[in-house]
């Protein structure tokens, strides 16, 4: 489904991420992990067209995309939330859904303006599916409040939902759970269990702390200072040495 | 919704039956006034979309007038006007036997100002922000200084004159009705969303699926097109132009409008532009001399445009929403601040 390929990200002296291979087949919840600054969101960066990498190759269904732009890639199908929640603030809820929904509409600015049938046809299509989107997580009836006005947890979901509108087949979760007590994190992993089902979905998930994904993945990379110092299963994670020695002091 | 509907309709009926009636009761000078509160409306809206809804920030709009106004009278000036205007150089030979009926002159001048927003914009639009509004304004002042130089196509620093009066009241308010209609339509349409969704948060809009070049280029392009209009509008209602009148001041005030008016809220520049428009002339008599019982000016030039900056200062630091935030008028909207002030009296919600 999706290779990185020796991906290497430097930004000037810095190596964020350096020799970076990770392979994930369809389906599969696949955990990145790793302490403060271990390169986990650059990564994601270099996967989803936001940052070039310096070196490497990302391969997504078996072709090549590095450095595509981001809405290229997301036209592909990949998908991301990000850690420090970006919401569109002035938007509600339903509107912030809407807005992923236009990749595959496939509207021109006029057709749209003069609201021809054809657009009508697709904007009710869209409403209905971004309800039924919001409808599975629970936030159907917050459909009309301000993003922003949700709590937390609530935004990282609608994060989610947002992502999942613009229909991907890999979606990319930057620490979905942070800030969340245990008890919501427990939740949010079976949340993310069931859309992976629903959805036909292959999920890539970025985590600070490795107990919350423990359950929900089938396999993680750890992260640090850019290098991949580890990559098993859960069992073997938390057995080997390195992980417990990076992870020392800070859980 | 029933209500509404008949209210928007009544609504309607009253607006049309003031613009049909206004050239009879009104003055001229009463009426002028008001026209040219049509044209701001236009260009507001115009700027609104690229500042309030796409979050750009551009200077250009002058430019982007000046090509309208110029296309426009050159594209309706009689061979005979042509031939009176162009006395120092002959216009050129094709030039100076077009003439094409105003409508499409209209069109025409629009798109030309489009054209010249596609050989702007698309090297400008793919810098950081900021950089636009300098490109642009560099822009605007090159235009100027073309349009002063190309003496046998715009007749250079003389300017235009007698350019046909086309700009009647019908003509300038159902062109800013339409352009009123169009901002509506778009900004509730997908794509309108899309170009909020870039001017919140452009790393969301991407990440997304959003082509965020396009959307911004679509929405300068379609801005200009806008402001080509306006411009040609603004010729053919006071009927001369020459490249002094398009310089930052007049981008300057129309941003006036926009930011008095509320960024992003087409009702904010609709009322923005009636206000600003008729402000402008009722102060008119400070950049005459005034006789002050106790003292006396020999008249202050400019005096005006410093009350203006004064007020958009005040904006920019107390209320940066300006007049209506971005919110949109609604007969709900409107009828909700009568109800709240009954159920004040009544102690609150029923
Ligand atoms: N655009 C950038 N320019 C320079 N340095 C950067 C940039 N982005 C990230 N870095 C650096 O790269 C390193 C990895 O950062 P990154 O955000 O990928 O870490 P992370 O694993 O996501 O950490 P966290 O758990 O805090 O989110 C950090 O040292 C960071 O300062
Ligand atoms: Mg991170």
């Amino acid at each position: 489904m999706i290779k990185t390929e020796n991906v290497s990200m430097r930004f000037g002296g810095l190596t964020a991420v350096s020799d970076l291979n990770i392979q994930i087949s369809k389906n599969e919840i696949v955990g990145l992990i790793g302490p403060n600054g271990a390169g986990k969101t650059t990564a994601f960066n270099t996967i989803t067209g936001v940052y070039k990498p310096t070196e490497g190759k990302v391969i997504f269904k078996g072709e090549d995309v590095t450095g595509a732009k981001p809405h290229k890639i997301t036209e592909r199908g990949i998908a991301r939330t990000f850690q420090n929640i970006r919401l569109w603030k002035d938007m509600d809820v339903l509107e912030n859904v809407l807005v992923a929904c236009h990749l595959r509409m496939n509207v021109g600015v006029f057709a749209a303006t003069l609201h021809l049938p054809g657009y009508r046809a697709k904007e009710k299509k869209s409403r209905e599916f971004a309800m039924s989107l919001l409808d599975s997580v629970g936030l159907a009836d917050l459909a009309h409040e301000p993003a922003t006005s949700l709590p937390y947890g609530k935004q990282r979901r609608l994060e989610i939902v947002r992502a999942l509108a613009t229909e991907p087949s890999l979606l990319l979760l930057d620490e979905p759970a942070a800030g969340m007590n245990p008890q919501e994190s427990l939740e949010l992993m079976e949340f993310i269990g069931k859309i992976r089902d629903q959805y036909d979905l292959t999920i890539l998930l970025i985590e600070h702390h490795m107990q919350v994904v423990m359950g929900v993945c089938s396999r993680m990379y750890v992260l640090d200072y850019g290098v991949t110092i580890a990559h098993g299963t859960p069992d073997e994670i938390r057995r080997n040495p390195k992980v417990i020695e990076a992870y020392l002091g800070v859980d | 919704m029933k209500r509404n509907t008949i209210l928007t309709i009544a609504g309607l009926v009253v607006l049309v039956a003031a613009v049909g009636l206004a050239d009879s009761i009104l003055g001229r000078f009463t009426v002028r006034i008001l026209n040219l509160s049509a044209i701001y409306i236009i260009l507001a809206l115009s700027l609104n979309l690229l500042n309030g809804f796409t979050g750009l920030f551009s200077l250009g709009h002058a430019g982007f007038m000046a090509v309208g106004a110029y296309v426009s009278a050159i594209l309706t000036m009689t061979p005979a006007q042509k031939e009176m205007n162009f006395f120092l150089e002959p216009i050129v030979p094709i030039l100076a036997r077009i003439q094409l009926p105003f409508p499409i002159a209209l069109i025409v001048a629009g798109l030309c100002a489009a054209l010249a927003a596609v050989l702007i914009g698309v090297p400008a639009l793919r810098l950081r922000d900021d950089y636009l509004a300098i490109a642009t304004l560099g822009f605007a002042e090159i235009i100027r200084v073309i349009i002063t130089n190309i003496q046998s196509v715009t007749n250079g620093a003389q300017g235009l004159k007698a350019i046909p009066k086309y700009s009647t009241t019908w003509v300038v308010w159902t062109v800013a009705a339409i352009a009123v209609v169009f901002m509506l339509a778009l900004v509730r349409s997908s794509y309108g969303r899309t170009m909020k969704a870039v001017r919140d948060d452009e790393i969301a809009a991407e990440a997304m699926g959003i082509d965020v070049f396009k959307v911004k280029s679509t929405s300068f392009v379609i801005s200009s097109f806008m402001a080509g209009v306006g411009g040609a509008l603004l010729g053919h209602l006071i009927s001369t132009i020459d490249p002094k009148m398009f310089t930052l001041m007049l981008t300057f005030n129309i941003l006036l409008i926009v930011v008095l008016g509320g960024n992003g809220s087409i009702t904010g520049s609709v009322l923005g532009a009636i206000i600003v428009t008729v402000l402008m002339e009722a102060l008119r008599f400070l950049d005459m001399p005034m006789n002050l019982v106790f003292f006396k000016t020999n008249g202050l030039p400019g005096l005006r445009m410093v009350i203006f900056s004064i007020l958009l200062m005040i904006v920019v630091l107390y209320r940066q929403r300006g007049l209506m935030g971005n919110k949109e008028f609604s007969w709900d909207g409107v009828l909700g601040i009568f109800r709240r002030k009954n159920s004040t009296r009544n102690g609150g919600r029923p």
